[in-house]
C-alpha cells in the first residue's frame, strides 16, 4: 500500500474520515459508464447513467455515494464518480456521422469540452483514487493515456488499470499489461460482467 | 513561394525560463496559428493537465478542434525503480514532445524510441 494511503488511513481512523471518492477515468468510449453501471447495479440494482455508442455520452461527472464493495473477503464503502471521457480534441463533425443535425452536434461538442475540463478539475481537487478504464481493442499507448496515468502518478493517487471489453474477439488486454507494468491491471467485461470479482477484490485492497 | 507548415522548435533552455502558463500560452498561440511545436524537454504531468484544460476551453466549432500531442512512451527502465518511487515518477518527464493542431498533425506510428508523424499546412 502506498505511503500516502497509509498516512491517510491512520488519520481517517483517528478523526473519522469521509468515504474515498474513486473516479472512473479513461478515453471516450472505453466503457466507463457501462463499468460504473455494472458496479453500482451489482450493489444497489440501480444505474449511474445512460450509455451510447456515440462518443461523449457522459458529459457531466456523476457521483454515486456509499457504494459498498465486497471483494477478497473484505468490504469497503466508497463514492463512485463516473467522469466524461478525456481527450485532447473534440470535433463536432464527428457527431454528424451519427445522424445529429448541426446545432445538436455543436451543442454536444460544447458540453463535451466542458465535461473534459470538469473531469480534470475533479482529478485535481476531489478524487482519492482512480479506476482507469481502457478498451482492450485499442492502442493503450495513445498519448492521452500516457498523460493521464502520468498525472495520476504525479498526484500520488492509487490507481487500478482496467482492461475492459475482453469479451470482444479482437481484445488484446496483454498490450495494456505491457503498457503499464507498474500498476495493477484487471481484465474485465463491464458489459458481460466477466471477472468483476477480481476487480472488486482489487478495489477493496488498493483504495482501503 | 514555399507552401508548407511552420515548425517551432523550443529548446529546454528557453522552456526552463518560462512559467507553466507561459509555456501553455505559447504552445496554444502557435498551434492556433497552424504551427507544429516541438519541445526539446516535454511538459510535466501537471503542465499537460493544464494544457488539456486550457485547450478544452478554447475549442470552438468555427475552426479549432483541439490538439494532437505525442511523445515517446515511458521507458520501462525508469518505471517502478527506486528513483521513481522516491520522486513520485517525476524522473519520467522531460522527453521530447510534439504538439500541433489536430487538423494538421497525425501520428502514423509510435514505437518505444521512434515517432512517425505526418503534418500538413493549414487549409
Amino acid at each position: 500500500m502506498p505511503v500516502m494511503m497509509r498516512i491517510r488511513g491512520f488519520f481517517s481512523k483517528l478523526f473519522g474520515k469521509r468515504r474515498s471518492r474513486v473516479g472512473i477515468y479513461g478515453p471516450p468510449n472505453a466503457g466507463k459508464t457501462t463499468l460504473a453501471n455494472r458496479i453500482v447495479r451489482d450493489v444497489t440494482g440501480e444505474a449511474i447513467g445512460p450509455v451510447s455508442e456515440v462518443p461523449h455520452e457522459t458529459r457531466r461527472a456523476r457521483r454515486k455515494e456509499g457504494v459498498e464493495i465486497n471483494g477478497g473477503g473484505s468490504k469497503l464503502r466508497i463514492d463512485i464518480v463516473d467522469t466524461p471521457g478525456v481527450t485532447t480534441k473534440i470535433d463536432y463533425h464527428e457527431f454528424l456521422e451519427y445522424g445529429m443535425d448541426q446545432d445538436e452536434a455543436v451543442a454536444r461538442a460544447r458540453e463535451a469540452t466542458e465535461g473534459v475540463a470538469e473531469a480534470m478539475h475533479w482529478l485535481r481537487e476531489d478524487i482519492d483514487g482512480v479506476v482507469y478504464v481502457l478498451d482492450s481493442t485499442q492502442d493503450p499507448f495513445m498519448h492521452v493515456n500516457i498523460m493521464m496515468v502520468g498525472i495520476i502518478e504525479s498526484r500520488k493517487l492509487p490507481v487500478i488499470i482496467v482492461a475492459n471489453k475482453i469479451d470482444l474477439p479482437d481484445a488484446a488486454p496483454q498490450r495494456i499489461k505491457s503498457a503499464f507494468p507498474q500498476h495493477p491491471i484487471v481484465m474485465v467485461s463491464g458489459l458481460e460482467g466477466n471477472n468483476m470479482d477480481d476487480l472488486y477484490a482489487r478495489i477493496t485492497e488498493v483504495f482501503r | 513561394m514555399i507552401h508548407g507548415v511552420q515548425i517551432d522548435m523550443l529548446s529546454s533552455d528557453r522552456l526552463g525560463r518560462m512559467t507553466s502558463m507561459e509555456k501553455i500560452r505559447l504552445i496554444l498561440d502557435d498551434v492556433r496559428q497552424g504551427y507544429i511545436v516541438v519541445l526539446e524537454k516535454g511538459l510535466t504531468p501537471e503542465e499537460q493537465g493544464k494544457l488539456l484544460e486550457t485547450t478544452m476551453m478554447e475549442i470552438s466549432p468555427d475552426g479549432f478542434s483541439g490538439i494532437e500531442i505525442e511523445t515517446y512512451p515511458s521507458s520501462k527502465n525508469s518505471e517502478g525503480g527506486l528513483l521513481s518511487k522516491l520522486f513520485g515518477g517525476k524522473t519520467q518527464s522531460g522527453r521530447l514532445m510534439v504538439i500541433g493542431p489536430v487538423e494538421q498533425l497525425k501520428l502514423l506510428a509510435r514505437e518505444k524510441d521512434r515517432l512517425i508523424a505526418w503534418a500538413s499546412a493549414a487549409q
